[in-house]
């Protein structure tokens, strides 16, 4: 740890590029991932197909895959992002299925009467959607899409070997540099990932009884 | 909750004529949109032969041929698959044992379980990954791997099972008790079975996380399917033959997990007859 402690300005530095990969990424996928939602939900067949080709296509690809597509292939194509830019544009993608599929769920959880209710009210699909459904689906969606962006927090570490300098990048160079306090600078990275994680968990598991009972 | 449509009215006659038309325009827009992406990127020479590494390489200095090709994706396949054969046995191991130490009626184990589990779940698989790479004796890239992924999914599957055992009738606890079982009797002959065969498909569900999970071994240098698609493209010195091997890669990884899932769903199925069967509903067998 003593290492860590020495370089803390290091250390501080990387914690906020972490933090940063996750704010932006979770953001862009909370958007993306709730517009694929409605489309999935939607009346018109190309774009369910679309959603749904979308959704599955990244939930069962390895982020590593989608990583090493938009760091290493995209150049060959003719567009070069910067390592930043490839790892939000990444994180985002990946995380958006997962969130499309967090809300769907909410979506699904709605009584059947809201929706019908609205429909009754004359309410278009979309009306019926952004006033009526999204809001209370979101209610129950909230647990799920906090895992969700714990997840992300986690995921942003395999930026760190796509050439960003966030926690997992700054213990690899660390314990290169202070090879004799390998366990320290460990821990204390770890440390840095639990003091986001556990609280973020805490929050979710106490929010799904809470809704669990309001049910 | 039924498939069919909720959040628009199943359409009349006039509304069907409106919404095939907007279909067809979105279809349309859609189709076009893909078609000018397409355009672009062969503008930029994506469609050019770099795809022929897959059917017929070109001549090289590595000497590389198509069965070269193919034998390095079967080989980073085989890997994975590998990584993933020894990680999910002993991830159910360590969640089996990480639920019944939960489960303890001493207080203090307990609590240490927990926090444990916490921890595990907390941190990044491939923190776990390089940790066992600095701190284990005589770890190789495989050991590291299946660490990392047997740390991880040993306790996600730990509190799937948690969760499953929760949820059973407090009658099938109480009736073991009435017969005198202990509570380690209980546990194993009563919970654990039950609470497997329910939460099966969540099980699954993290099963396919695990073999995604398995490509991080790329960044601890495990040989894996991602690790040598690029070797092969770094022997043919052309950097544009990733994305046709990339694009393999990738269509592995899907058809793996989407037959995952389907089991997946398949057993959730068969599950929901054998419980509407052992409530003596006369259902046929199939």
């Amino acid at each position: 740890m003593g290492s860590l402690l020495a370089e803390r300005d290091m250390l501080w530095d990387a914690f906020t590029t972490t933090l940063t990969l996750a704010a932006i990424s979770g953001l862009i996928a909370l958007v993306v991932g709730t517009i694929v939602a409605g489309m999935r939900v939607s009346p018109y067949v190309p774009l369910r197909t679309l959603a749904t080709v979308y959704t599955e296509f990244l939930r069962n690809t390895p982020l590593t895959i989608v990583f090493f597509f938009y760091v290493f292939v995209t150049p060959s194509m003719g567009f070069t992002f910067d390592y930043k830019v490839a790892a939000i544009i990444a994180l985002s993608c990946y995380t958006s299925a997962f969130v499309a599929e967090a809300v769907r769920s909410g979506i699904n959880s709605v009584s059947l009467g809201q929706a019908e209710a609205a429909r009754s009210l004359g309410m278009s699909f979309f009306q019926n959607l952004t006033i009526v459904v999204l809001p209370q689906a979101f209610r129950t969606a909230i647990p799920p899409l906090i895992n969700v962006f714990i997840a992300l927090v986690k995921n942003t570490s395999v930026a760190g070997a796509f050439s960003v300098f966030e926690l997992f990048a700054m213990s690899r160079r660390m314990t290169n540099v202070y090879s004799g306090d390998v366990l320290g600078i460990l821990a204390g990275v770890a440390l840095c990932y639990l003091i986001v994680c556990i609280p973020l968990g805490q929050v979710a598991g106490h929010l799904e009884r809470k809704v669990a009972f309001a049910r | 909750m039924s498939s069919g449509p909720v959040l628009y009215d199943v359409a009349g006659p006039d509304e069907k004529r409106r919404e095939r038309i907007i279909s067809v325009v979105i279809g349309v827009l859609v189709v076009a949109g893909l078609g000018l992406i397409g355009y672009r990127l062969s503008l930029n020479g994506v469609f050019d032969d770099r795809w022929l590494v897959l059917v017929d390489v070109p001549p090289n200095f590595a000497g590389y041929e198509t069965h070269h090709v193919w034998a390095a994706v079967f080989r980073g396949l085989g890997n994975t698959l590998l990584a993933a054969v020894f990680a999910l046995p002993l991830a159910a191991l360590l969640a089996v044992v990480l639920v019944s130490l939960r489960a303890s009626t001493i207080a203090p184990v307990r609590w240490l379980v927990t926090g444990v589990i916490e921890v595990f779940r907390g941190l990044p698989v491939v923190l776990m990954m390089f940790f066992a790479i600095l701190v284990l004796p005589g770890s190789t890239p495989l050991i590291a791997v299946v660490f990392g992924l047997v740390v991880y999914n040993g306790a996600v599957f730990a509190e799937i099972l948690r969760a499953g055992i929760k949820a059973l009738p407090a009658g099938q606890t109480e009736a073991a008790q009435s017969v005198g079982m202990g509570p380690f009797l209980i546990y194993r002959d009563v919970q654990l079975p039950q609470a497997v065969r329910m939460m099966l498909p969540s099980l699954i569900a993290q099963g396919v996380v695990l073999i995604k999970d398995s490509s991080l071994g790329y960044i601890v240098s495990y040989a894996e399917l991602l690790r040598s698609i690029s070797r092969v493209a770094d022997a043919l010195t052309n950097a544009a033959y990733l994305l046709p091997l990339l694009t393999v890669g990738a269509a592995v990884f899907i058809t793996l997990n989407v037959l995952l899932s389907r089991l997946a769903v398949w057993v959730q199925r068969r599950g929901g007859q054998r419980r509407v069967a052992g409530a003596a509903v006369a259902v046929p067998e199939d």
